[in-house]
């Protein structure tokens, strides 16, 4: 990509983001529909656009709060008052939204819709996230709890073990993401955490799973995100001529044999009988991403990645091609990735600052962009900002990737 | 009464095998010799598998190097089995890479296991060990621990 403006012509495929909405992020104590309709109307008026105005509804599900949360479409409907819109909900664990984002896509690309409405909301449980209940034997996710005990921070663990014996990261290295993330998330209204952390606050705080400690690990969080999103020959009619536009959505699986033990696994794929693809599946994640989009690393303005530990952003560092393998600390301690550097990564505050809000978090981060390539941003903003990428990876192969530009 | 001795989950290894050791049980299919754990009985996951092949029990390598390692300092959500009267004990986790399977297992360290006694790259074994005791049931399972012990 070359030239002032890297987000370029506009491209086949592309849709337009009219809006963008959320509910703060926080333990409030009330329901997910709540949030999320809040997060809706936030969009909506964001748009400009009346709920009647919307074609149809993309809801992202979440599976903690139940039947209405595996309706989420339908439930997000009929909070906002049925008007006949078409309907759908998607579950695909962390990368929900951006599912609910990708259908949403599809059917403006397919002429289905002109406006499409999408939104995610979560109303989380103190402390870890346990499995669904009852005897299950035959779910992943149920055996590493019986049998290892192996909660989330356990597998995050696991990889920042790996990048200290591999590569050198410390434990200081990581806090300094921590340090990093909560001066951006301080300058954010949405996030739930707003006050800047020191490295020594880090330092101080408990191991939960050697060598990380609690506030090198995200909290979970309520929250509620929208977007409303339309083609671009509605954008252009409702005078919209330079919207942000969404160039890219990867919602790809990983390839057998992956290598890298995910959760909610006991073990990887066996690489006896096929040899393993080049590459992470979180870097084939944001490959395919770049390569739908037409632009590449170099082209970013910004970037929000699923930051669920300190040592995670920076596997991400190197997953979406800000720097070889093993260099993310380099940049990390460069200052390329804070407010002010080269390329702000989670500029705002990312899930450091805001706790995950499972179904919301991958709409948040498209919403984050959105307000980066408008340039209201407020005090976090990227000077300039053309072009950003959202990166997202959850549990049962699940990951997700988008591309917006202005 | 005598406790009875059940492995957490069934088929998942054998306490004694061929040669009397503790061993981790996988499938290996026929057809493209991909290997499973925990164990596929129903279908070959490899897309490139010519097909029409049986996935047969195969024992996996009692040794393999460490490829990650942590502990649990707080007490686990249920399933998870730990009495609530008594003050939480961590445990240690153990991701083992198993070279002739190309794969990567996790597991609970032995007892007395910690990750001070753990680097990455070092050699470990599988051994049998209990994961809880309740009034009328032992229930056994995998955990590794370095070979030639805790220095
Ligand atoms: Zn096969």
């Amino acid at each position: 990509m070359s030239g002032d403006r890297a987000g370029g012509a506009e491209v086949r495929g592309e849709v337009a983001v009219l809006g963008a909405g959320m509910h703060p992020w926080g333990k409030w104590g009330r329901g997910f529909v709540e949030y999320g309709r809040a997060a809706a109307r936030a969009a909506l008026a964001d748009a400009g656009l009346e709920w009647t105005d919307v074609d149809s509804v993309v809801g992202a599900d979440t599976v903690r709060s139940g039947y209405p949360g595996y309706v989420a479409g339908a439930t997000f409907a009929r909070a906002l008052g049925w008007q006949g819109a078409r309907v759908t909900s998607v579950y695909a664990a962390c990368a929900s939204g951006a599912q609910a984002i990708g259908a949403a896509r599809a059917q403006i690309l397919a002429g289905l819709a002109d406006v499409v409405l999408v939104v995610g909301a979560d109303a989380a449980p103190k402390g870890f996230f346990a499995p669904a209940g009852g005897e299950r034997p035959d779910d992943p996710d149920w055996l590493r709890f019986r049998i290892l005990g192996a909660v989330n921070p356990a597998y995050f663990a696991l990889y920042a073990r790996r990048r200290m014996a591999l590569y050198g990261d410390s434990g200081e290295d990581f806090a300094q993401v921590k340090v990093k993330n909560a001066a951006a998330g301080a300058l954010n209204p949405n996030a739930r955490y707003r006050k800047a952390v020191t490295a020594e606050e880090v330092a101080a705080s408990a191991v939960v799973a050697d060598p990380l400690r609690l506030l090198d690990i995200c909290a979970t969080s309520d929250g509620g995100a929208a977007l409303v999103l339309s083609s671009m020959e509605f954008a252009r009619a409702r005078g919209a001529a330079d919207p942000v536009r969404i160039r890219a959505v990867s919602t790809v699986t990983p390839t057998y044999p992956r290598t890298v033990l995910d959760l909610p696994d006991i073990a990887t794929d066996s690489a006896v009988a096929v040899a393993p693809a080049a590459g992470s599946f979180r870097s084939s994640i944001a490959r395919a991403a770049y390569e739908e989009a037409g632009l590449g690393p170099g082209d970013l303005s910004l970037a929000e990645v699923y930051d669920l530990s300190t040592a995670l952003e920076l596997d991400w560092y190197e997953d979406i091609g800000l720097c070889g393998e093993g260099e993310a600390v380099k940049l990390l301690r460069e200052g390329a990735t804070a407010l002010g550097g080269r390329v702000p990564v989670n500029p705002s505050g990312g899930l450091s600052s805001f706790g995950e809000a499972v179904p919301a978090q991958a709409i948040a981060q498209v919403c984050e962009l959105t307000w980066q390539l408008r340039g209201t941003a407020g005090a976090r903003q990227v000077p300039g900002a053309r072009a950003g990428i959202t990166a997202n990876q959850g549990l049962f192969g699940h990951g997700s990737a988008v591309v917006a530009v202005r | 009464m005598e406790r009875t001795r059940t492995p957490v989950v069934q088929g998942w290894f054998t306490e004694a095998d061929a040669e009397g050791g503790f061993r981790l049980l996988g499938t290996r299919c026929s057809a493209c010799t991909a290997v499973f754990f925990p164990r596929e009985d129903a279908h070959c996951r490899n897309p490139h598998c010519p097909g029409g092949g049986e996935l047969a029990e195969v024992p996996l390598s009692p040794r393999g190097r460490v490829w990650s390692y942590t502990d649990g300092r707080y007490r686990p959500p249920a399933p998870y089995v730990s009495d609530p009267a008594v003050p939480w004990d961590p445990y240690t986790l153990v991701a083992v890479e198993l070279e002739a399977e190309g794969m990567v297992v996790l597991g609970q360290g032995a007892p007395g296991v910690t990750v001070a006694d753990l680097a990455v790259g070092m050699e470990v074994e599988v051994v049998g060990g209990v994961l809880h005791e309740d009034a009328t049931t032992t229930w056994l399972t995998w955990q590794f621990k370095p070979v030639g012990g805790v220095a």
